[in-house]
């Protein structure tokens, strides 16, 4: 036995391993601090009342240490100080020595211990029912984390810690970048009984859809956190019915078969915004607001940003006005206010964009605004278009502030939208909030097709709004439904009594958008249901009613602060409509991204015959694309 | 669908600029933390208490990167590990419950982690080999240290992964029962991974001196 390889190593190793570079020290603490509350935020959002656990010691510490500093203010002895922080001091020594002797019996299941200590956390913000399919989850994964002395099981317990693991958050990146997705762990089945009510805010953007796309085509399967299953399904433009008259969009019910299952239904709400005649529409004002920081100097950026924005240009009529402001640096008004006919002039100003310096966003911003503003005249659309690969440094140091001055410049009619180019450093979660908070649309732009797509034949859904705060709540019938759930949405869930209040913000429908929402139901009787009925609450149904719930909208119209409500029983002699087959292939496609468990042993090939089946009129073939992904990712997932 | 349904929202003029004497500040927070130990903090911070996981994160920052070089080998990678964990440790940091040492709880975050990391980079067949060149080089400023450095990565580089997690834990000075906790084995494993690291390092040694 030679120790002397050891010591050896452990010298040079000693010698080797570097300090932590200060900027990026300082940089991954911010991150984890940024992390940290954005992940109490949720957790507050999601629980409504914060119940703190009494943290003992530290709190006790901190009152002691305060009661001493505000006394010893008073009085004159500072020595009684220094004996306290001495005293205090050691007692942190005592309790953080550099080893502990930990005898044989308290090694391991560790892992497993972790695992059940977070779903619990986790489920603390779920319902029971929740709690109940969690259990059960873990019971059928335990074998895997039974073991405990095996060499394999830490790597098995990786695997279901960090990857496809049902609690929330996972590792924000694909490897050596930066990119932040906005996600939260999948809707759980509801109770009818015990929540009857599930509220939810609509969802346009595309993000989602194009990153796995993205993903896909570069060889590699998504991150699970990158996949939000009703942006997906979004993507895609549907034949729904559109709206009669004045009415800005028509919610279509329908209900079907679930294809994963055979004992539970699906019922869509579709809701297909008015898409008025061209010719018609009010004069459009953009301010193009472009990161043209040393990062976007990649053929997928800024050169396909430049591409992308001259496609645009062809859309646009001759009332409409263009000007640009850049950010890297400083932050540059790089063409004034250019009537869009003025094509050369404009560009010309695009050629001139070159990408080189650091990023500035936040003074950016407020440029584009003001650049906006002296823009409007009474009766047209502002639209600011954030164009940028996620290096958005907004001054996020006080991300509320920077919320409240979207949302009034979005108060006051300048909405804002939020292009994504390249991968790497996609900060998708602030892209989000930013579209989000500023009425708008997220899109992530990964080719020129992409580009084609949501500038060209979508352009008058992502710039011109049709209705605002867009918030759908259905009420099931615990006398026809058991079990519920949304399928997707997870980021968008509000509180029911947010319904109501117009104050709280919500998506917005632009020009021939169409939204789909999806609940997987299970009728009651059904076989598939998850949950056992409560022992000793006596299960009563008081209504007779054979609806299967009740749906209801409501929608301000742009600049109204009021908002209006639209009633609709669901039934179930709804019959399915022509594009329910597409929308739950697509459905599926996510939640099998996601490792969901309600799938059973649906399958990709199912997946893919199903889309296949209905791919309908497809006349630029995004159904087809959809077809060629599901197969990549077919291949991908043999893990 | 086609166009001609519905009639184009007017709206009205916007408002007074809105942004003037906006502040984006830094908020602030100052609670004194100075004696409490890593798992009171690390429990307060799963509490929801922000200036506790600040102060927690900067006292294990540069141990948590230490491990990380050790696990990877490079500084590049070393940093993007940190990075990852510590975006993802404050939804981790809920389901700490007190019942083991915080260090070694955080350390068995990092070798996930890690795991985690390595079996993507596979799956991108772009793997990181660990143990890389370019860091270890850029530190050896002698011919000595060059030696040194040299020795380094190709015993490092020799190890299966399992042991080379093993032996950045035991070399982080872990007993062999902290790092069993940490990888989630017993002691006894630790033991026999460390022996069998060396026999490997021995073996490259000797083959080595005899050429």
């Amino acid at each position: 036995m030679n120790d002397d390889d050891l010591e050896r190593l452990k010298t040079v190793m000693r010698a080797a391993t570097p300090v932590p570079d200060d900027a990026k020290k300082a940089a991954n603490l911010a991150l984890a601090r940024k992390s940290f509350e954005r992940f109490q935020g949720s957790k507050d959002a999601l629980r409504q009342t914060p119940d703190r656990p009494e943290t003992g010691l530290a709190r006790e510490l901190g009152k002691m240490l305060n009661f001493l500093s505000n006394r010893v203010a008073l009085a004159t002895s500072t020595a009684i100080v220094a004996l306290g922080a001495v005293m205090l001091l050691s007692i942190g020594v005592a309790l953080d020595p550099p080893t502990i002797s930990a005898s044989r019996e308290a090694v391991t299941p560790e892992p497993a211990l972790d695992y059940q200590a977070q779903a619990g956390a986790t489920a603390e913000v779920r319902s029971s029912a929740g709690r109940a399919s969690a259990e059960r989850r873990l019971q059928a994964l335990s074998p895997t984390t039974a073991s405990g002395d095996s060499d394999d099981a830490p790597y098995a317990m990786g695997e279901i810690g960090f990857e496809r693991h049902i609690v929330e958050p996972s590792w924000p990146s694909l490897e050596g970048n930066s990119e932040e997705f906005a996600s939260a762990g999948d809707n759980q089945v509801k109770v009818t009984a015990e929540s009857p009510v599930s509220t939810f805010s609509i969802d346009v953007d595309t993000v989602s859809y194009s990153v796995v796309r993205s993903s896909l085509l570069n060889g590699y399967l998504p991150p699970v956190e990158a996949v939000r299953v009703e942006e997906m399904i979004n993507y895609f433009p549907y034949a729904h019915p559109a709206p009669d008259g004045d009415a800005p969009f028509q919610p279509t019910v329908s209900v079907s078969t679930t294809p994963w299952n055979a004992g539970t239904k699906l019922v869509q709400v579709a809701i297909q915004g008015a898409l008025p005649e061209i010719e018609d529409r009010p004069p459009l004002n953009l301010v193009f607001l472009i990161d043209t920081s040393g990062s976007m100097d990649e053929a997928d950026k800024l050169p396909l940003l430049k591409q992308s924005f001259r496609l645009l240009l062809g859309q646009l009529r001759p009332e409409d006005e263009v000007a640009i402001v850049t950010y890297a640096g400083s932050a540059g008004q790089v063409l004034d206010p250019t009537p869009a006919p003025d094509r050369s002039t404009i560009h010309a100003a695009l050629d001139l964009l070159e990408a080189g310096g650091s990023t500035a966003g936040q003074a950016g911003l407020q440029q584009a605004y003001a650049t906006a503003r002296g823009m409007t005249e009474d009766g047209e659309v502002t639209r600011v278009i954030l164009a940028t690969d996620g290096d958005f440094n907004v001054g996020l140091s006080d991300p509320e502030k920077l919320k409240e001055f979207i949302q009034r410049q979005a108060g006051n009619g300048a909405y804002l939208s939020v292009l994504g180019f390249g991968r790497g450093n996609l900060d998708d979660a602030t892209m989000q909030a930013l579209a989000q908070n500023g009425n708008g649309t997220a899109a992530y732009i990964d080719t020129l097709g992409e580009a084609r797509k949501v500038l060209v034949d979508q352009l008058s859904g992502a710039l011109y709004p049709i209705a605002d705060d867009v918030k759908i709540q259905v009420e099931f019938n615990p006398a026809q439904i058991s079990e519920y759930r949304l399928i997707g949405y997870e980021t968008r869930i509000l509180r029911r009594e947010d319904f109501n209040n117009d104050a709280v913000d919500a998506g917005e429908i632009g020009a021939g958008h169409s939204v789909t929402a999806i609940y997987e139901v299970t009728p009651v009787g059904s076989p598939a249901r998850l949950t056992d009925p409560l022992r000793y609450q006596a299960d009563e149904v008081t209504s007779s009613s054979d609806e299967l719930g009740f749906l209801r909208l409501r929608y301000k119209s742009p600049g109204s602060t009021t908002s209006r409500l639209i009633e609709q029983p669901i039934t179930s002699d709804l019959a399915p409509s022509p594009e329910a087959g597409f929308a739950a292939a697509i459905a599926g496609f996510g939640q099998l991204l996601r490792g969901s468990s309600y799938l059973g042993d649906w399958s990709w090939d199912d997946a893919i015959a199903l889309a296949n089946a209905n791919r309908g009129d497809d006349p630029y073939g995004y159904r087809a694309e959809a077809v060629q992904l599901m197969r990549l990712a077919q291949g991908l997932d043999q893990r | 669908m086609q166009p001609g349904t519905g009639r184009w929202p007017r709206r009205r003029t916007l408002a007074p600029c809105p942004f003037q004497g906006l502040t984006f500040g830094v908020r602030q927070t100052t609670v004194m933390y100075m004696a409490t130990s890593d798992e009171e903090l690390a429990l307060a911070a799963a509490g929801g208490d922000a200036a506790a996981f600040s102060k927690l994160l900067e006292r294990r920052y540069d141990s948590l990167f230490a491990l990380c070089f050790r696990l990877t080998g490079s500084r590049a990678e070393a940093e993007d590990l940190t990075q990852d964990i510590c975006a993802a440790l404050p939804a981790k940091l809920a389901g700490f419950r007190g019942d083991s040492r915080f260090a070694t709880w955080l350390y068995r975050v990092a070798v996930n982690a890690a795991h985690d990391r390595r079996r993507r980079a596979a799956a991108h067949a772009k793997a990181a080999v660990g143990w890389g060149d370019r860091e270890l080089d850029r530190r050896a400023a002698d011919a000595e240290a060059a030696e040194n450095a040299r020795w380094l990565r190709q015993a490092m580089r020799a190890l299966p992964n399992d042991l080379r997690d093993t032996l950045a834990l035991v070399l982080d000075e872990l007993t062999h029962a902290d790092a069993g906790q940490v990888l989630g084995v017993s002691e006894g494993t630790i033991s026999w991974r460390v022996s069998e690291a060396k026999k490997i390092i021995r073996a490259r040694r000797e083959t080595e001196d005899r050429t």
